[in-house]
């Protein structure tokens, strides 16, 4: 089956660069599935999971804490804000992290509209680990 | 003369000084070796972020809706400067140099008639500027306390310029640091963060793939917005990097003179140390020879 470069860096390092068939990335409007010879794009991401298919099946899980995602027809760059492979996320920690968020947009309610924007853009990532690593 | 017992507690307490100066350039050898790796392993990254910050900008760069950090406030008033040093010393010039050069960028902007402002990074350079630009300090940030320099500090930095710009305190930010050459030398530069310098379009599409149309989601302008605060976080990440690489290795090499200046040093006071000694022998042998022939 034909294939495409998959690339997955977060600032500190690069997590993964191989050819695989197919990725489900977590746009802002939307999940994708992106295959071989995918028309240009530049999509932003919210938090979620990356699947990756190889050989047919599922081989790959990792969740992203929001970024961007470059695709071309041979070659899709997600540049992660933080990246984890599923299996090592912890639900202590991801609770952790909603019980922030919802901290910050608490203090956040008499905020301009974007900075509450973000703050609920947080929340919904942090929730969104909750449940990745409740899956796990 | 220095008596042979003082010149046995210089000889030791020299010995003591290189043992220590040796034992910390190893360490600083080992720490430089780790820096480096995660200055390398930040490069993907910063390259790729690059690629899609040209093809961004090159769309919205004529739309008058671009953001306030590419294009600048349309002024040139108020500089905020950005120092990045180490928090420790004993590493040779290398916080002189970069405090140096931007005491020669303070005093070139004022003698322009701008204003300045500072942000410091480290604490060494905050204490050597404040002496004498204390004034214009509008922050210090200290990472003594944090082990190693993560992305999470970089993005700090970041968001705290961010806020100042929004709040209209500065036109131009420059980020002021040692640039990491090689071990063994660390050259202090100037790099402009806002507004955002852009990578050249077109030459960094790789072979064989034509500059694409890209379809933007959601539009150019919100993706932009999003993506140059993440790209000044970057700039600002690779800088800590090299300031981290650049510290260690300019400590290495510091304590690599400070341990062969010791065993210069031992040499001497050893070889003055037995001149001593013999000289002490022949004057007691010839007390003792006049003596016997005295009697």
């Amino acid at each position: 089956m034909a294939t495409f470069d998959l690339e997955l860096v977060s600032p500190e390092r690069l997590l993964l660069s191989r050819p695989v068939e197919m990725a489900v990335i977590p746009a802002v409007e939307g999940d994708m599935g992106v295959l071989p010879n995918h028309a240009p794009m530049i999509v932003a991401l919210k938090g979620g999971l990356i699947r990756v298919t190889e050989g047919g099946r599922e081989t790959e899980r990792l969740f992203i804490m929001g970024g961007f995602a470059e695709i071309t027809p041979t070659r899709v760059t997600v540049l992660a804000d933080e990246a984890t492979p599923v299996a090592s996320l912890s639900k202590a920690m991801a609770a952790q992290r909603v019980a922030e968020a919802e901290i910050a947009l608490a203090a956040a309610a008499n905020d301009a509209p974007e900075l509450r924007e973000k703050a609920t853009d947080r929340l919904m990532a942090a929730r969104a680990m909750q449940d990745a690593a409740q899956a796990a | 003369m220095a008596s042979l017992k003082d010149l046995r507690g210089r000889i030791n307490s020299v010995k003591s000084t290189r043992k220590i100066t040796q034992a910390m350039k190893m360490v600083a050898a080992a720490k430089l070796r780790r820096a480096q790796a995660q200055a390398e392993a930040a490069r993907p990254y910063a390259q790729r972020m690059e690629r899609m910050l040209a093809s961004l900008g090159a769309a919205v760069a004529d739309s008058p809706e671009a953001p306030q950090m590419l294009i600048g406030t349309g002024r040139d008033q108020v500089h905020l400067l950005v120092v990045v040093t180490a928090e420790r010393g004993l590493s040779g010039a290398f916080n002189t140099n970069a405090a140096r050069f931007a005491r020669a960028r303070i005093r070139a902007l004022e003698a322009e008639g701008k204003t300045v402002k500072l942000l410091t990074v480290g604490r060494k350079g905050a204490t050597f500027l404040k002496r004498e630009f204390a004034s214009r300090v509008v922050g210090e940030i200290s990472y003594h306390n944090v082990k190693r320099i993560g992305f999470e500090q970089a993005d700090e930095i970041a968001t705290r310029i961010t806020a100042m710009l929004e709040a209209g305190e500065f036109d131009v930010c420059s980020l002021i640091y040692n640039r990491f050459q090689s071990v063994v030398s660390q050259v202090a530069s100037e790099q402009r963060l806002i507004p955002a310098p852009l990578p050249a379009n077109d030459l960094t599409a790789p072979a064989g793939e034509s500059p694409a149309l890209y379809e933007y989601e959601p539009s150019e302008e919100n993706l932009l917005a999003a993506l140059l605060p993440k790209n000044l976080a970057i700039q600002i990440y690779r800088a800590l990097l090299e300031n981290a690489a650049g510290f260690f290795g300019s400590q290495m090499t510091a304590m690599d003179n400070a341990t062969r200046n010791a065993g210069d040093m031992i040499n001497r006071l050893t070889l003055n140390y037995n001149r001593t000694r013999q000289a002490n022998i022949t004057k007691e042998l010839i007390e003792i020879i006049s003596g016997a022939e005295a009697v």
